[in-house]
């Protein structure tokens, strides 16, 4: 009874958030919050002096600077493809730093970064991942590496296999794009001899380490912290050489180096993501199986290699089969390329987003060209529930896939029933047969969640009676605090708005692993939970002895430890608790000083929930424009710490992947110039664009891989959006197959649209 | 470079005498000259609406408007909307409905739909979206703002009927 609290319950509830008080209010502390006296402001570019300004440097000015390393460690075959702080010789994209100039104030940074003129002399770009590989530098082409994954002897299948069914897709270059641009504030305290980023997120602990790598410090001279973030999505976060720059201006001129990215320059300088090419083919047999996929894919990565390395080329390959069984073989062959573009890494659903169109694209096709039911294609395929857990000798971030529960058929018949699938078909069908392009898609998709192996969290309470969680994890606006604290304060009995969570201080504690992946309500959630109980544990080992009660009769309600069957009786506050355990108390006795706990929680494999999308969608003929009528998600999350906040996760997703699938594109002319460098050409959804989302959010197979049974959120929103609004739009336009490429703009849709007239 | 004006901008009702140069935006003069952060900037040319404050009773995108135009005008700003501890009921709302998760774009929607609101307590559905349609928000999707926007309406509506019955 008294191992968790009999009274209070905060998990599974949709309660407020912890963060909103301020945020509603004006009382953030994002970036460009940040600001300490004497700072100078930084802008990169290409500048001359002018009154104000107290620096302009060029790559000849930080030598001793490497490029940016990788966050996981060295690599060394890719290590000549590491972006230089500022460029060398070659200026290999449109948005590269050349120069950063360093003033007293923000306007004259900027005017004197508008004054210099540089003398570039132009050379052939290289914009097409599929065209054959130039130079990179002397005895390097730009193709950087080639990735494999696959299993079994894919020339066998396929030649013995009754059916070859082939496709060429390509996924267009778009990003996270958070509406707060990027920042960072560099500081070095000499009276400590620590170097300070503020403005930090994602990985702050990985970052520390990458920065004290680079500039060669001890890694307990460098901290970082993260205030709040205006959104993250994969893309902030990263080492660019924004943030090299301020460390290193901020050591060299003893004063803070704050610098404020404008929109023009994210566009163009921070991580794009997506621009894959493949062609893919599948054996199957008579009746729709798929023995085998061989895929052939041409990643375009954009300039540099940044700090992911290959993951989501990677990523890419071992994904790419999702749901179904693939039981012959399988091969995919990823040639990761460099163009004169932007440098490209993880967006939300890094290679999910594009193999879930790619293998939903082959699902479709294969049922096409046999003359099968799509959605029995998909339930042939789809491995079953007595299957689980399902091993694969492919890989996810260095893990071997193992999925470890779900009835992936079972969630589909939910998502079809919701929908009434056959009267829905009809409904289209008869639409269709009045004139209107309307149709409908489906998608299966598995996402993964939770990357190990290890995350810790200390959990303090004071003799207030407030309760700290402090973690190495961060917030990227997905509502962290509020998730820590329902758990902890499930675990421990107390008032979760009573909580106080930290995250993201390097300072604070010495090891975390941020937020990305969707990592952190699996590792940190299950890390918060150990170290609560630890918590609770002790706080009635001492409560039983001050109220001369044994344990077992004892509970912790509100924050108070209580007899549990005498209301009104004896009791004890945490705060008291915490005074008694403090290191000169007598009631102490001989155990360790304070009501505190550090939790640790590993694992060796990552989970992996499911889901599917489905779309209706309209056509205008005219225009080629696409309406979104009617979308349904259905997602198993194993279990949902806040539904609500799950909720909003997904449908922020969705509007994401509405972008990816039909507005948002870097477009580039022949010259390599980006065309899409303000809001007014890069377009992003709006409340028009972007239609009430249907959410069926599902428990049914709670992961048996941690004790809280949680499988992550953050990513099951976007991840399959590109794939069913294809097929909805082949549905609605009547051409099997027609959308190869994503996004799916009107002039795209319109070109197909007039070919078929 | 520095031939700088002096001005007073009245923002929440409180006077900020500042002395800025007359090519500075409005957004950059109550962020850095009145230390009032709430207001965010996501574009600097006026599409996402993070900028969006009120000025002499219109809501504008105050990255496209300099700080000397604004002299003489009542600004609000979100740290003007709740009366001490007591949320606006916007605010309350955009809480309530989930209506946030980074919070960058919050300021600017509820200094639109304050706005709106005020203007038009019983604006329709459809108008409402057309507003709320011109910002932008990366992280929700959308729905919650909608939702947190026609719950306030209601709110608004039923305190004025109140009052006024
Ligand atoms: S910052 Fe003013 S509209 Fe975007
Ligand atoms: S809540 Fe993040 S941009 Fe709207």
């Amino acid at each position: 009874m008294n191992e968790q609290s009999g009274g209070t319950k905060w998990i599974g509830m949709p309660v407020e958030r912890l963060e909103d008080p301020p945020l509603v209010t004006g009382r953030g502390r994002f970036a460009g919050d940040i600001n300490f006296p004497r700072q100078l402001h930084m802008r990169t570019d290409a500048a001359r002096a002018l009154p104000g300004v107290v620096a302009v440097w060029t790559a000849a000015d930080i030598t001793d600077v490497p490029p940016i390393d990788f966050r996981e460690g060295p690599i060394e075959k890719l290590a000549p493809y590491r972006q230089p702080v500022l460029a060398i010789d070659r200026l290999r994209y449109v948005g590269e730093p050349v120069a950063a100039v360093f003033a007293h104030d923000p306007y004259v940074a900027e005017d004197a970064a508008d004054l210099v003129t540089m003398e570039v002399e132009e050379l052939p770009v290289l914009l097409d991942a599929r065209d054959e590989p130039g130079e990179f530098s002397f005895g390097r082409d730009t193709e950087a590496t080639i990735l494999t994954q696959g299993y079994g002897d894919v020339e066998a299948v396929f030649k013995s296999a009754a059916h070859v069914v082939e496709l060429k897709l390509t996924s267009g270059r778009h990003s996270g794009v958070p509406l707060e641009c990027r920042g960072a504030i560099g500081r070095y305290d000499a009276s400590r001899d620590v170097l300070e980023l503020h403005g930090a997120a994602k990985v702050p602990h990985r970052n520390k380490e990458l920065i004290a790598r680079m500039l060669k410090r001890a890694p307990a001279s460098v901290q970082c912290y993260e205030s709040h973030v205006g959104g993250g999505f994969g893309i902030r976060g990263e080492i660019y050489p924004e943030d090299i720059l301020v460390c290193v201006a901020a050591i060299r001129f003893e004063r803070p180096v704050k610098w404020i990215e404008d929109r023009r320059e994210h566009l163009i300088a921070a991580n794009h993501s997506r621009n894959q090419h493949h062609h893919i083919k599948a054996a199957c047999t008579d009746e729709g199986e798929i023995l085998a996929i061989d895929d052939v894919i041409h990643h375009d990565n954009g300039a540099y290699v940044r700090t992911h390395a290959t993951r989501v080329a990677m990523m890419t390959c071992g994904v790419l089969p999702g749901p179904y069984r693939v039981p012959g073989a399988y091969r995919a062959i990823c040639h990761f390329r460099l163009t004169n573009k932007t440098p490209a890494a993880t967006y939300r659903a890094p290679g999910r987003f594009e193999t879930t169109f790619v293998r939903e694209r082959l699902v479709d096709a294969i049922a096409h060209q046999l003359r099968l039911d799509p959605i029995h294609v998909r339930r042939l395929n789809a491995v079953r529930v007595d299957e689980m857990p399902f091993k694969r000798p492919l890989e996810a971030l260095g893990e071997e896939i193992h999925f470890d529960s779900g009835d992936y058929h079972a969630l589909l018949d939910i998502t079809l029933n919701h929908v009434d699938w056959q009267n829905l078909n009809k409904e289209l069908a008869a639409r269709r047969e009045q004139g209107e392009m309307v149709g409908v898609g489906l998608a299966m998709f598995v996402e993964k969640a939770g990357l190990g192996p290890a995350d810790g969290v200390r959990i303090q309470v004071d003799t207030s009676g407030e309760i700290e969680v402090i973690t190495g994890g961060a917030s990227i606006g997905q509502g962290f605090e509020t998730v820590m604290a329902q758990v902890a304060a499930e675990c421990i009995g107390a008032d979760m708005t009573k909580m106080r969570v930290t995250h993201g201080n390097t300072e604070r504690i010495e090891h975390g692993i941020g937020a990305h992946a969707s990592r952190a309500t699996v590792m940190t959630a299950s890390a918060t939970r150990v170290a609560a109980l630890k918590v609770r544990e002790k706080a009635l080992d001492i409560a039983a002895e001050l109220m001369q009660s044994p344990v077992d009769t004892l509970d912790i309600v509100n924050g108070e430890v209580v007899i549990a069957d005498r209301p009104g009786g004896p009791s004890m506050t945490l705060g008291a608790i915490a005074a008694a355990l403090g290191p000169s108390s007598k009631a102490r006795g001989d155990r360790e000083p304070g009501l505190s706990a550090e939790g640790w929680f590993y694992t060796d494999h990552q989970v992996y929930p499911y889901g599917n999308h489905l779309a209706v969608v309209q056509v205008d003929p005219d225009t080629g424009g696409v309406k979104v009528l009617r979308y349904v998600v259905g997602y198993d999350i194993g279990r949902a710490i806040n539904p609500t906040l799950v909720k909003g996760q997904i449908a922020g997703g969705f509007a994401q992947g509405l972008g990816g699938a039909l507005m948002e594109e870097f477009t580039y002319n022949e010259r390599g110039d980006p065309l899409a460098v303000t809001f007014a050409d890069y377009l992003m959804p709006t409340v028009r664009e972007t239609p009430d989302l249907e959410i069926i959010l599902r428990e049914d197979y709670p992961s048996p891989l941690n004790p809280l049974g949680i499988k992550g959120a953050g990513e099951s929103g976007v991840n399959a959006v590109g794939a069913a609004i294809a097929s909805a739009i082949d549905d609605a336009i009547g051409i099997p197959g027609a959308i190869t490429v994503l996004p799916v703009t009107p002039q795209r849709l319109k070109a197909i649209i007039d070919g078929k007239r | 470079m520095s031939n700088k004006i002096d001005l007073t901008l009245n923002i929440n009702g409180q006077d900020h005498a500042v002395s800025v140069e007359p090519r500075k935006t409005l957004v950059d003069a109550i962020r850095e000259d009145c230390a009032l952060t709430g207001t965010h900037i996501g574009c600097e040319h006026g599409v996402c609406g993070a900028c969006t404050v009120i000025v002499g009773g219109e809501a504008v995108r105050s990255c496209l408007m300099f700080a000397v135009q604004a002299q003489g005008k009542p600004i609000r700003t979100v740290e003007g909307l709740a009366s001490g501890k007591t949320l606006h009921p916007l605010q309350r709302s955009f809480m309530a409905h989930h209506g946030l998760q980074c919070g960058f774009c919050t300021p600017g929607f509820l200094m639109l739909a304050v706005n709106t609101l005020e203007k038009n307590p019983a604006i329709g559905d459809e108008e409402l979206l057309d507003v709320l349609s011109s910002n932008l928000c990366r992280c929700t999707g959308y729905q919650n703002i909608i939702l947190a926007v026609k719950a306030a309406r209601e709110d608004m509506r039923t305190k004025e009927e109140a009052v006024a019955g």
